[in-house]
């Protein structure tokens, strides 16, 4: 099995990314530049973080036209799996292969500090050796990860269950102050307290923290792992039921 | 010609950019401003001289690129 990671210009999680997949997990990965067209071969891609084109106009508002995209479209309309991490969830958003937008944290400030949360289903390539209900603690480093969708929508994708994450607090709990002010347990005022959600049929996740940061003893943390590390095992599975 | 466009938060959509800068006119001592939201500006200069084909371009070009029609709303003005 072989991994993507793409790069913009301006993508500064693309290293660590790579990093955790092919030194962390032993896994194949190459990196895909966003002028080229060719997913060289990837089984999964993943769209990291960082501020693709400075950000300028919307986050993720011009990496959604490079020729990369028009690749990593169809690679998920093929039912490939595609992980978008915070920029990149602002990039899978304006594609439009996830419903919704991302817009201005509530409280005005760059976020950047470890949040918990809560595992919402394992029905996703991701998240299919992670507990329901668990409380990963994994950092987030925004200034525009408010999730909003209208009410229709985001009735849609609760009723769905494609919300795969939602900030809680260190034992899971949803019923903190979820306000979006400073030290709540939703650091951006994300509606339903949404940190990342799947398309309807589940091969696309976006999220907000960063799992990568989050994948080894020496970072605090290695509760992101399992993210990688459940993808690994699907493609690992699929790869054997060919 | 000139195509203006104005692109602002859907009223449905928090604005906190337009709630701080509120509150800071609030500071300086205009009280009576109640509300404001903050949106953006783009002003694009064109060549030649078919104003109509051009806004069917433009609209698509709002749509997809200049605003996100989940959260916000654009008014697009041609000038010839």
């Amino acid at each position: 099995m072989k991994f993507g990671v793409i790069q913009f210009p301006g993508s500064n999680c693309d290293q660590d990314v790579f990093h955790v997949l092919k030194h962390v997990l032993g896994q194949e990965t190459v990196y895909l530049w966003h002028k080229d067209e060719s997913l060289q071969g990837a089984d999964a891609v993943i769209v990291p973080g960082g501020f693709s084109y400075g950000d300028y106009l919307r986050c993720g508002a011009i990496a959604r036209f490079s020729p990369v995209m028009r690749s990593v479209v169809a690679h998920a309309a093929a039912g490939g799996p595609v992980m978008g991490i915070c920029n990149g969830f602002q990039i899978l958003c304006e594609s439009g292969l996830l419903p919704g937008a991302l817009i201005r944290n509530k409280g005005l400030h760059f976020v950047c500090r470890h949040v918990h949360i809560r595992s919402e289903t394992p029905q996703t390539p991701f998240t299919c050796q992670i507990r329901t209900g668990a409380a990963l603690k994994i950092p987030v480093a925004h200034g525009e990860g408010c999730y909003f969708a209208d009410d229709a929508t985001l009735a849609r994708i609760e009723k769905n269950g494609q919300v795969v994450f939602r900030y809680c607090d260190a034992y899971g709990r949803l019923d903190g102050d979820a306000t979006g002010a400073c030290g709540s347990i939703n650091p951006n005022g994300s509606r339903n307290n949404i940190a990342g959600i799947c398309n309807e049929k589940r091969n696309v996740l976006g999220m907000m923290p960063h799992p990568e940061r989050a994948a080894e003893r020496e970072l605090g943390s290695t509760d992101g792992l399992a993210l990688f590390e459940g993808l690994a095992h699907t493609l690992a599975l699929k790869g054997c039921l060919q | 010609m000139k195509a203006l466009i104005k692109v602002m938060p859907k009223k449905t959509v928090l604005d906190p950019q337009g709630e701080a800068v509120r509150q800071a006119i609030q500071h300086l001592g205009m009280e009576t401003v109640k509300a404001a939201r903050v949106g953006k500006w783009i002003e694009l200069e064109i060549e030649g001289g078919d104003a109509e084909a051009a806004r069917k371009k433009l609209d698509v070009l709002c749509q997809d690129l200049l605003s996100n029609p989940v959260v916000e709303d654009y008014e697009l003005q041609v000038i010839p």
